[in-house]
């Protein structure tokens, strides 16, 4: 997978750091378990997470705090983990966080229509921040939209493009306030995105105005 | 599971004697691993092996009276309670033992590690929220490690401590309070100022020997 955009620093900081709503984790994960370069700059952040913890004063822990921690241990039922499990690979497959909020592959995905052949899920978080997938027939366009806020989106199959570039599987683009586009699923395969927004997602008009789908060569 | 500690540790003011007296017995038998450095860093990986090779629990008290009391202070400046910042340190010592042969030293220091699992447990307990992580990939400690691939990266993580040590004092506040969660994603400057080029290189060939493993 040739992947052209990445995560910025700044939200591989932020997932690391642990300030980041639940929704955009949930497109950060997928991403990395996609990406092995932002899965190398997530693991680089997550080392100065550790030195902050090395570099922390100590406070006092209650005197029995070993023992408690032993009976922690030992109420546990399950022996030492040994292995980590893998998951096969597969077209239909979502990387394992997202499968993990699906409950399932893409054919498990229960799509809401929204107009104009384009469908939805919308996926369980906290409410901070809101992630959906978004299901593209291959030639349509999302209806216009602006954003309030920041907007993360992640192509999990197909490709779209807007006015900054072509985004194709594995590639995520951020958006904020500034960007008032309207991706256009490329032609072939339907385009799958998972966006995040911490702001609601405006469609401009309850009918989507981009009513014709549009072909791209 | 159960395990069964010395009557000593079960008493938190047993463990510093206790642990002396094994390392005076280690430094007798030279047991120091050859090719590693004593550093701070490379001593907990040693910890660790102990723990994953023999469930060693005198290396446990040692790892938790370090870990521990940090662990808190890293907490309550989290926003956690007192009593919290108590249950998440315990519960996350915990979580060491039972995931100890999943920590990868070509891959992490044991700060890094144990990080990680406090970062999650805290957002599990104070955000009462699941954290999505990415997919795991199976560059787990399952063959023994290059020793030399561990130290390059222990030193590496070393250089940042170091380097988070050297950064003017506003700035460094600033990269603590985002590890601390108390900033919001807007608030986060791009520009930590700590040099991650050299750890990210070491990170990416660990990663490239695996997918060499792999295939």
């Amino acid at each position: 997978m040739m992947i052209k955009h990445h995560l910025s620093e700044k939200l591989l900081l932020a997932y690391s750091s642990g300030n980041l709503p639940e929704a955009f984790n949930l497109v950060v994960a997928t991403h990395i378990s996609m990406c092995d370069e932002c899965r190398i700059a997530a693991c680089a952040h997550d080392a100065v997470g550790g030195a902050v913890l090395e570099s922390s004063d100590c406070v006092e822990m209650e005197p029995n705090a070993f023992a408690k921690t032993l009976k922690l241990i030992s109420d546990q039922d399950e022996p030492m983990l040994n292995d980590i499990n893998i998951r096969r690979s597969g077209k239909s497959r979502f990387p394992k966080p997202l499968q993990d909020y699906v409950g399932g592959d893409l054919n498990d995905v229960r799509w809401r229509s929204i107009g104009m052949g384009v469908k939805q899920s919308i996926l369980k978080t906290s409410k901070e921040a809101t992630v959906r997938l978004l299901r593209i027939p291959a030639g349509s366009a999302v209806p216009d939209h602006g954003h309030q806020g920041t907007e993360l989106t992640l192509v999990l199959q197909g490709a779209f493009v807007d006015e900054t570039d072509r985004f194709g599987p594995g590639d995520v683009e951020v958006a904020n306030e500034d960007l008032n586009h309207m991706p256009i699923a490329e032609l072939g395969e339907d385009c799958i995105c998972l966006a995040a927004t911490d702001a609601p997602l405006r469609f401009n008009s309850l009918i989507p105005r981009i009513a014709q789908p549009f072909f791209r060569i | 599971m159960y395990i069964i500690f010395p009557e000593a540790y079960r008493d938190g003011h047993a463990i510093p004697s206790a642990v002396q007296a094994q390392k005076n017995s280690d430094q007798m038998n030279g047991k120091s691993k050859p090719g590693l450095n004593n550093s701070t860093q490379t001593k907990w990986v040693e910890q660790m092996e102990k723990i994953q090779n023999s469930q060693d629990q005198t290396a446990f008290a040692e790892l938790f009276s370090h870990f521990a009391p940090r662990l808190k202070s890293f907490l309550l400046k989290s926003g956690a309670s007192p009593s919290m910042a108590e249950d998440i340190a315990q519960e996350t010592m915990a979580t060491v033992w039972q995931k100890a042969k999943l920590f990868d030293p070509t891959r992490a220091n044991v700060s890094t590690w144990i990080f990680t699992i406090a970062r999650n447990r805290k957002i599990d307990v104070l955000r009462k929220e699941n954290r999505p992580e990415p997919e795991e990939l199976p560059w787990g400690p399952a063959e023994e490690p290059d020793q030399a691939d561990v130290l390059a990266l222990q030193q590496e993580t070393e250089k940042l401590s170091e380097a988070l040590a050297d950064l003017p004092p506003k700035q460094a506040e600033l990269v603590k309070k985002a590890y601390y969660g108390d900033l919001s994603h807007s608030e986060i400057a791009t520009e930590t100022g700590l040099p991650l080029g050299t750890i990210k290189s070491r990170l990416r060939l660990a990663l490239e020997r695996l997918r060499h493993r792999m295939t």
